[in-house]
């Protein structure tokens, strides 16, 4: 396919999609077949940690492939527990940043066009500073002698503490904090496009406000929807920085068992084949928002 | 329309909660970077002795410079990879080469971070493996796997604008016997200049940020200050992290409204007087 491509580019068309396709076949498609490959190998004790897959003996090439770290990822209900964990973490944020980021992206695309770029900028600021600090921030606030039991226990509301910190409520909140933004974004983007004179026409026909955004402004805003709860969803089902800083042992979710894998067990072949089927999950997802970007990004003539 | 009314306020309402569910925290954080007590959250009084603190010590200072540092590269080499991406993704004719890189390049926007992480480790050190090369992770490696995802970003940020962009001026600087080179560099480059900005910057500010994937692909002898940050946070709440917060809060806002304040007036300029 490579060579008749060339035959129809010009010199300089061909260097300009050349370098930036040979540093991503690189840097993101060879990676993954690497990950895909290690996920198959034994672990070992040696430097890197893992056997190889390939083995030239009795001249002739041997194959070992070895299923055995699917085989425990599905066998052992912590790796189980950490996926569903996810999932269940990833769903409810996603909706949870979907209904306070909807009516904020609503009111930000209503409001006068002079304010809209202010108020998307301090939108977007906090995501923009670091997101560790952010989750950070939170530690202080719900911790055992943090902010708000400081403030309840003044208040006489409770008698002690309550455990917030190092539990899912913790990781709940963090996830919200730290995402909404991205969620906020795309669904002002595409807010903002919506025609008004719809909204109008829906209105002078006798439409109730309700009905209209059912009706019309939701349907529009399909894109907007999708795009926003995939920047969401993806990246929080592999999440590690805030179940690790907010979470507890209870909270299990796949991003921090891979981690643990990883560096602190150091079994690679078990960490990449948890990648793998990671991917499997996200599979769906990765390509529902792909095909609106793509769309969104090309223009087609 | 009093219902009509009665959304709207409530929208409203959900827009100024929101924000101060975004802004409290770091006000928060804010605050608290100027406590003369080491328990983060009991009041000991006004001080900023954390800050003192904060510029005396010396592993702080290293992370903070090697950070700086990989930022600017990595942004600076995305910038690079990203214009050329979205050029080829709003300009060239449709191809299977077009179609295979718009789907690559876009696909770290999405991924989970640990998988790039691991992804990027273990193709290094297979290449270690290999070709001997490169011999350690360290910076280099980081910079490699920071231009890769911040290219993803500036990609989607210059192609939004490059679609936008009047292509009857390059194609007149075309008929006029400008070669495409040339074009690129005399006729687009300047009109796509403010995107190129804010990609660099959205670049350079997340690669500053970015903990997972430096923690994959850094070697020993190059720590990132998220890395540093990120293992004092785990030993609990400091306040020297709030001063160190307060300064990249600070930090943050202070560029972001200049360019701001730049673009709107820029904005300005370009409309007519009646307006």
């Amino acid at each position: 396919m490579k060579k008749p491509l060339k035959f129809r580019l010009p010199k300089g068309q061909c260097w300009t999609i050349g370098v930036p396709y040979f540093w991503l076949l690189l840097f993101f498609a060879l990676p993954f077949a690497i990950v895909l490959k290690i996920s198959f190998s034994t672990a070992a004790i040696s430097i890197p940690p893992y056997e190889s897959l390939f083995n030239y003996a009795d001249e002739s090439l041997q194959i070992l492939l070895n299923i055995g770290n699917y085989l425990l990822i599905f066998d052992d209900s912590l790796y189980i527990y950490a996926y569903l964990g996810s999932l269940k973490m990833a769903c409810v944020t996603t909706l949870g940043c979907l209904l306070i980021g909807y009516p904020m992206a609503y009111a930000i695309a209503r409001a006068p066009k002079q304010q809209q770029t202010l108020l998307i900028l301090l939108v977007m600021l906090p995501s923009w500073t670091s997101f560790l600090i952010r989750v950070y921030a939170w530690m202080g606030i719900l911790s055992n002698n943090g902010l708000i039991n400081n403030l309840l226990l003044w208040l006489g509301v409770i008698s002690e503490p309550i455990q917030m910190l190092n539990t899912n409520f913790a990781v709940y909140i963090g996830i919200i904090y730290s995402y909404l933004p991205f969620m906020i974004l795309p669904l002002y983007a595409t807010l903002s496009q919506l025609d008004g004179s719809l909204l109008e026409a829906a209105s002078d026909l006798g439409s109730r406000s309700m009905n209209t955004f059912w009706k019309i402004t939701l349907p529009l805003s399909k894109g907007g929807v999708i795009a926003g709860s995939m920047l969401v969803f993806i990246p929080v089902v592999g999440e590690f920085v805030i179940p690790e800083l907010l979470g507890g042992p209870d909270s299990l979710m796949i991003g921090k068992v891979l981690w643990q894998e990883f560096f602190n067990n150091r079994d690679w072949p078990v960490a990449s084949a948890l990648a793998i089927v990671m991917l499997g999950l996200l599979i769906i997802p990765i390509t529902l928002f792909h095909r609106y970007q793509s769309r969104s990004m090309e223009k087609d003539a | 329309m009093s219902s009509l009314k009665d959304k709207l306020s409530f929208s409203t309402i959900m827009l100024w909660a929101g924000m101060f569910f975004l802004y409290v925290p770091m006000f928060i954080l804010i605050f608290y970077s100027f406590n003369e007590s080491k328990l983060v959250t009991v009041w000991g009084g006004f001080s900023a002795k954390w800050y003192g603190e904060l510029f005396r010590d010396q592993q702080i200072l290293d992370a903070v410079w090697t950070s700086l540092r990989v930022a600017f590269f990595a942004s600076s080499m995305a910038v690079i990879l990203g214009t050329m991406a979205a050029f080829v993704m709003t300009r060239f004719s449709r191809s299977w080469g077009k179609m295979t890189l718009s789907s690559m390049i876009t696909a770290p926007l999405v991924m989970p971070e640990v998988i790039t992480g691991l992804s990027l480790l273990l193709l290094f050190v297979h290449m270690a493996d290999t070709f001997g090369w490169p011999a350690e992770r360290g910076m280099f490696t980081v910079w490699l796997a920071h231009s890769t995802f911040c290219a993803a970003y500036v990609a989607v940020v210059v192609s939004a604008r490059l679609r936008e962009l009047d292509q009857s001026i390059e194609e007149a600087a075309q008929d006029l016997g400008a070669t495409p080179f040339k074009t690129f560099f005399y006729i687009t480059v300047p009109m796509i200049s403010p995107s190129l900005m804010a990609g660099w910057l959205l670049s350079f500010s997340l690669s500053l940020d970015d903990l997972v994937i430096a923690s994959f692909t850094s070697g020993p002898g190059a720590t990132t200050l998220p890395m540093v940050v990120f293992s004092s946070v785990r030993m609990g709440v400091s306040p020297k992290i709030n001063a160190l917060a307060t300064l990249i809060i600070l930090t943050v806002s202070l560029i972001a409204f200049i360019s701001w304040y730049f673009a709107r007036r820029s904005d300005k300029k370009s409309l007519p007087p009646a307006m």
